[in-house]
């Protein structure tokens, strides 16, 4: 193998596992350590920078990062990254003090954000303090989006959506809410320098099926059904409901039903319970909550008794796969659900009627824009695309990172510079963390704790009101017992061959076994005699040398424990621990923290 | 030294032996050693050996003396017996222990200082006696626990961290195991596990005296410039003679090719031997000890399996003892009674 070149900054962010997992690039290790040491604001700040809404985030996100945590592949749970993340949020002091200033002198350019969701929020906060003026449209009232309309208040309180939201409309936003977009071509005739559009994927899939008709005013889609609870609208549900569909939309209705009224709440999905789409942790929600999750029922119709829905017919059927492709077939039986009201959360789409096709603006087969996988710019210059919009249905903390990369690309677009060639590349900082002799400047002791729960209210209180939060978020005491068991692992590994001695003090301590002094080869071949083989490919291969003895230093970076011990006993520093930092640029060059 | 404890958790794809124990269920506490030390690789390497045989730790006692390398049982084998002793009393101990338990496998760890020096009487009664253990000095040439002063092992030349070149002619302890009748010698670098951990294997298991020299840098004392044994000169002057062939690492391309002759053992197993500079035949003690005297006089360092007795001296054969630990006697036939030693005492009239 080559020697792995560590001056490229993607080779220690991907160590970073949840960091590199996170679309926003959140440096999750450094604000755990901010929490650890009661620096609460410290870390909302760092997470705002990146991610702009760490107290919805907290509280909602599908946290790529904590599948990818390297705590789970080394004891089977992850570190608790969202809950902490809340923490920080909850904790805070006035924070006002540290936004970003927004020049009183504009530049001149007007910006229009279609659909006041996260990644349109994004946008605005990443150009106000560039001098950009910010126009944002949205159908609704207030801002917000689907983290409004589509994420009920007993997982997200109204309170936190308005102070997070409001945190980017108050650096200056024009907003035109209720102002419903029908025309792309009349807001190009205002004259704005570029256009963002993240109206996200807003239309709820129905289902075709006998008695659709007849039943329609009982049957609801599930994303509008959200959002009229949201703006009050929608207050209570019949007695029976049905909810079809297996994904976070579901988990939502079913509970949302629950607190409305309804008394005997099914799931129904056509698939198994591990295939759901819904995030486990969504499912373990709802099962807490004693709702039925009805797997392998595939509906057949809606029942109705002089025009009105009684009930939902399914066919219950297997999976069967030839080729790893999975098809469902009728077991032959039949099973009838009492049903006052159906909640269809089958799938969700993002629609564009509103865009004229002759603006040039290409739309592909799938119903979504055709853009540039790096600028997020449409086949029109100078409108850009984000969030769900842009990609389909996926999360907030995609559409944050969306309206990042969509800034910088509108930001070098009205500067007049080309979107690619000027976009700045990543940087790292690496910084020692030797303090003395056996002190480090972070605690690198292991930390054998299993993942703290988080505590829940009174499931009676719960289920009582509808915007009674269910998770109650940790304690100061429980959040520092959780962040120690975060690993560090920006604290890097770093190998300086020239001072290596080969005395094998490294290969000796370290608890997993991660160091080799070998023959140099071929990477698949190298992997395969390590001292514990390699067999993760997803995770890199450190090297470096050659050594006096003519063989190389082969460091699977895979469960590493960043504990620091082959450093603590390298005799002569050629292990060291030094602190990478990831700067990610946002728009016009800017790396805060 | 080392504050922080190794963390108990471990790779989960790490091998278990057959005992159903991993590696790192025979560790000992974490060194306090100084970090770099050729000590802390010698017990890491005696870890993979134990592992290797599957030997139950609770089967093995660790005994020592005074020393650096008499703190390092400590650091390997947790859930084996230990009895750390007086300077240079190591042997006392194990002829004691192996005559009373013949079932348990037997470590003595010592140094250079507790072996050349004070415990040098010990040391040549005990091959001479043949009792059946691993005899392992961690030879590093210099008394670190005392701050780097030349040890009766460092060569004539060899100069101190201060630059002072020792004057007296160096101890060979290899030659002098041999030429006494150990029945297992060999010469390790706790740099080169390749070749440390099958050696210890071997010794581990062989039946009577197994002696192991170990060159063992000290990094604080004794691994500067004009040394003779720091990391680079052992490494620069290091001769394979005659290593045993792991097993395992036959299957890996870490080792260069080379001929690979089988030995066999009087107990009827066969040792696979790599050679490396000779054509060399480790059963043949006059060839060992000239094959030293050559490599001596241009000023090589030979390592490897260098004598190897298929029929060594084993105390419990020589005196003719019981094949019950005596802990597991009963007490009749511990103490037959008067009658018994009348018996004795009339043969001896």
């Amino acid at each position: 193998m080559r020697n792995t070149d560590i001056a490229k900054p993607d080779y220690f962010h991907k160590v970073v596992d949840c960091q590199w997992a996170c679309p926003t690039h959140t440096n999750v290790p450094e604000y755990i350590r901010m929490i650890a040491a009661g620096r609460y604001t410290d870390a909302f700040m760092l997470n705002w920078y990146s991610n702009v809404f760490p107290g919805i985030l907290g509280r909602t996100c599908d946290r790529p990062c904590e599948p990818a945590c390297r705590r789970m592949r080394v004891e089977g749970e992850p570190v608790a990254i969202c809950r902490l993340k809340r923490v920080a949020a909850d904790l805070k002091d006035d924070i006002h003090q540290f936004i970003p200033e927004v020049p009183k002198k504009k530049n001149g350019k007007r910006i229009a954000l279609i659909g006041a969701g996260p990644a349109s929020l994004t946008v605005a906060r990443d150009l106000l303090p560039l001098g950009y003026e910010t126009v944002l449209f949205d159908q609704d009232a207030q801002g917000g989006g689907m983290m409004r309309t589509q994420i009920p208040a007993f997982r997200l309180p109204v309170g936190v959506l308005d102070e997070e939201v409001n945190l980017v409309l108050d650096m200056g936003v024009e907003c035109r809410f209720g102002e419903r977009i029908d025309s792309l071509k009349d807001l190009l005739a205002d004259g704005f320098d570029a256009v963002f559009i993240g109206t996200g994927a807003p239309r709820g899939r129905d289902l075709d099926i006998p008695g659709r008709a007849e039943a329609d005013a009982n049957i609801h889609i599930g994303v509008d059904w959200l959002a009229s609870i949201a703006f009050g609208h929608t207050t209570s549900v019949g007695k029976h409901v049905v909810v079809v569909g297996g994904g976070n939309t579901a988990m939502d209705c079913c509970r949302s039903a629950l607190r409305l009224g309804g008394k005997e709440v099914y799931v129904t999905v056509r698939s198994g319970f591990e295939e759901m789409k819904a995030h486990p942790w969504e499912k373990e929600e709802a099962l807490a909550e004693d709702l039925p999750i009805l797997n392998w029922h595939n509906p057949h119709s809606f029942v109705t008794k002089n025009g009105r829905l009684t009930g939902m017919r399914f066919d219950k059927v297997r999976a069967e796969y030839t080729d790893g492709r999975r098809k469902l077939i009728p077991t032959g039986e039949q099973v009838e659900l009492p049903c006052d009201d159906a909640l269809l959360a089958i799938g969700q789409d993002a629609v564009f009627p509103w865009i004229e096709p002759e603006l040039g603006i290409e739309i592909a087969d799938n119903g979504l824009p055709v853009l540039d996988p790096v600028t997020f710019e449409s086949t029109r210059p100078g409108v850009f695309f984000g969030g769900d919009a842009a990609l389909g249905p996926d999360n907030i903390v995609s559409a944050a990172a969306h309206g990042h990369a969509a800034a910088i690309s509108i930001d070098l677009y009205c500067r007049g510079k080309d979107l690619h060639g000027e976009r700045l590349p990543p940087g790292l900082n690496l910084v020692s963390q030797k303090m003395g002799i056996h002190e480090w400047g972070y605690g690198n002791d292991y930390d054998e704790a299993k993942r703290v729960r988080v505590p829940h209210a009174k499931k009676s209180d719960a289920l009582a009101n509808i915007k009674v939060e269910v998770e109650l978020g940790y304690d100061v005491e429980r959040a520092i017992e959780e962040s120690a068991r975060c690993l560090n692992c920006d604290i890097q590994t770093v190998f300086t061959p020239k001072l290596c001695i080969e005395c094998d003090a490294c290969v000796d301590i370290c608890p997993m076994d991660c160091i080799n002094f070998t023959a140099n080869g071929e990477e698949e071949e190298l992997r395969a005699r390590l001292r514990v083989p390699a067999a993760d490919k997803a995770q890199d291969v450190y090297v470096d040398g050659p050594l006096p003895t003519g063989r190389i230093m082969a460091k699977d970076e895979n469960l590493c424990l960043h504990c620091g011990l082959c450093a603590e006993r390298c005799p002569t520093g050629a292990w060291d621990m030094q602190k990478s930092t990831i700067h990610l640029p946002q728009a016009g060059g800017v790396c805060w923290e | 030294m080392t504050w922080m404890d190794k963390p108990a958790v471990h790779h989960p794809a790490l091998p278990r032996n057959a005992l159903g124990l991993t590696r790192r269920d025979y560790e000992g506490e974490i060194s306090t050693l100084c970090a770099g030390c050729g000590h802390d690789s010698i017990s890491a390497a005696l870890i993979q050996a134990c592992f290797d045989l599957e030997l139950p730790p609770h089967r093995i006692a660790k005994l020592s003396g005074i020393g650096c390398s008499a703190k390092t049982p400590t650091y390997f084998l947790g859930a084996a017996h230990g009895f750390n002793g007086v300077h240079g009393r190591m042997p006392s101990l194990a002829t004691g222990a192996a005559l009373a338990n013949r079932d348990l496998v037997y470590v003595g760890i010592s140094g250079d200082g507790d072996t050349a020096s004070i415990g040098l009487g010990q040391f040549i009664h005990a091959i001479r006696r043949g009792v059946n253990l691993l005899y392992m000095v961690e030879n590093n040439g210099t008394y670190g626990l005392t701050k780097g002063q030349f040890s009766a092992t460092a060569d004539v030349g060899s100069k101190s961290k201060g630059g002072e070149a020792n004057p007296y002619a160096p101890i060979d302890l290899v030659r002098l195991a041999i030429d006494l009748g150990a029945g297992f010698v060999a010469r390790g670098f706790s740099g080169d596990k390749e070749q440390l951990v099958p050696l210890l294997r071997a010794a581990l298991t062989y039946p009577g005296f197994a002696y192991i020299d170990c060159l063992s840098p000290c990094v604080t004392f004794n691994n500067h410039e004009g040394s003779t044994k720091s990391y680079p000169y052992i490494r620069e002057h290091e001769v394979g003679i005659a290593d045993l062939v792991e097993p395992r690492a036959e299957i890996t391309v870490s080792y260069a090719p080379g001929e690979r002759r089988e030995v066999q053992v009087h107990d009827g197993s066969r040792l696979a031997l790599r050679k490396l500079a000779e054509d060399y035949d480790p059963g043949d003690r006059a060839a060992a000890l000239d094959l030293l005297e050559r490599h001596r006089k241009r000023g090589e360092i030979v390592t490897g399996l260098l004598y190897r007795d298929a029929d060594g001296a084993d105390l419990h054969r020589i005196m003719n003892t019981t094949e019950t630990p005596l802990n597991a006697l009963d007490f009749a036939d511990l103490c037959p009674g008067a009658k018994a030693l009348d018996k004795i005492n009339a043969r001896l009239r």
